[in-house]
């Protein structure tokens, strides 16, 4: 009797690890930051990418209308690929579009704009990429969805697709 | 002639106490950055990590430190940017209960065992 039931702790002991390192095998090794939570947008001075002068998040983020962060550089090659889509979310009266340049150099930045369109109303400079610490980002592209209480409802993270510009559409309306 | 001595003493001092308190800034700034992980080369912790990611993060640890925030204070708010996997070393809380309290469940569960077979042993 008492053989059967250690025999039976030990199937109940394999079976947990196998069960535990099955899931684990299934589970991708790269972690990546919760896109869902919602957080405050952070208080922050910048450099302007046009007038070369610091502005803040006070002054940024002063209108009464939802707020697009898109952080970008020139070198970066996912970020022409959603170029685009930004462009034409531009265009919605709805929404404004704040660019953060990161870590770029500023004439290349300035040709890219020049090239593919701007679709920011305000490009700030990040050349140390703290500013795209404080927002809680660590690559581009990445794009911020901030609501009229200021606060950051929904991040995605890599270059937008139409997919993503429809969910955008549906949380501005 | 005492004049210059007493500002050579007090001018080494305070360069000195100077150091000093760069050197403990360091300590703290590397026990902070070797504790972080980089979300971009995710096997090296920040303080290995050439990464752009790991640079800004060197930049606001060091910045953090500058304005006088303590430890416990910087992984608050690198936890509050990345959640709490950006930290080596995880805090006890409802996500992290089984990984700090299944090693001493299966130690006091095979104390018991070893202690049973002994037992029965003496017996």
């Amino acid at each position: 009797m008492k053989n059967k039931f250690n025999i039976f702790i030990i199937i109940v002991f394999l079976s947990f690890c196998f069960v535990v390192f099955f899931k684990g095998l299934n589970h991708s090794n790269t972690y990546t930051p919760k896109n869902n939570n919602k957080k405050n947008i952070p208080i922050f001075e910048a450099k302007d990418f046009n007038s070369n002068t610091f502005t803040n998040s006070e002054k940024i983020f002063e209108k009464d209308v939802f707020y697009i962060v898109n952080i970008w550089a020139s070198w970066c090659v996912p970020c022409r690929t959603e170029h685009p889509l930004l462009m034409k979310l531009s265009k919605n009266q709805l929404v404004k579009l704040i660019g953060i340049n990161y870590r770029d150099n500023q004439t290349n930045a300035k040709k890219f704009i020049n090239e593919f369109g701007n679709p920011y109303s305000q490009i700030l400079i990040d050349n140390d990429g703290i500013l795209s610490v404080e927002f809680g980002a660590y690559g581009v592209p990445e794009t911020f969805i901030i609501n009229k209480d200021k606060i950051i409802i929904k991040k995605f993270i890599g270059p937008i697709n139409q997919e993503i510009v429809e969910k955008i559409k549906l949380i501005i309306k | 002639m005492k004049i210059l001595k007493i500002f050579m003493i007090v001018f080494l001092f305070i360069g000195f106490s100077y150091l000093k308190a760069g050197e403990k800034n360091d300590e703290l700034k590397s026990k902070i950055l070797k504790n972080i992980r980089c979300l971009i080369c995710q096997g090296q912790s920040v303080y290995d990590s050439e990464s752009d990611f790991a640079s800004s993060i060197k930049l606001i640890v060091d910045r953090k430190i500058n304005e006088g925030l303590k430890e416990k204070k910087i992984y608050e708010f690198l936890t509050g940017k990345y959640g709490d996997w950006i930290i080596y070393d995880p805090k006890l809380n409802i996500k992290t209960y089984i990984l700090w309290l299944l090693p001493l469940f299966l130690f006091l569960f095979g104390g018991v065992i070893i202690y049973k077979k002994i037992y029965k042993n003496e017996k």
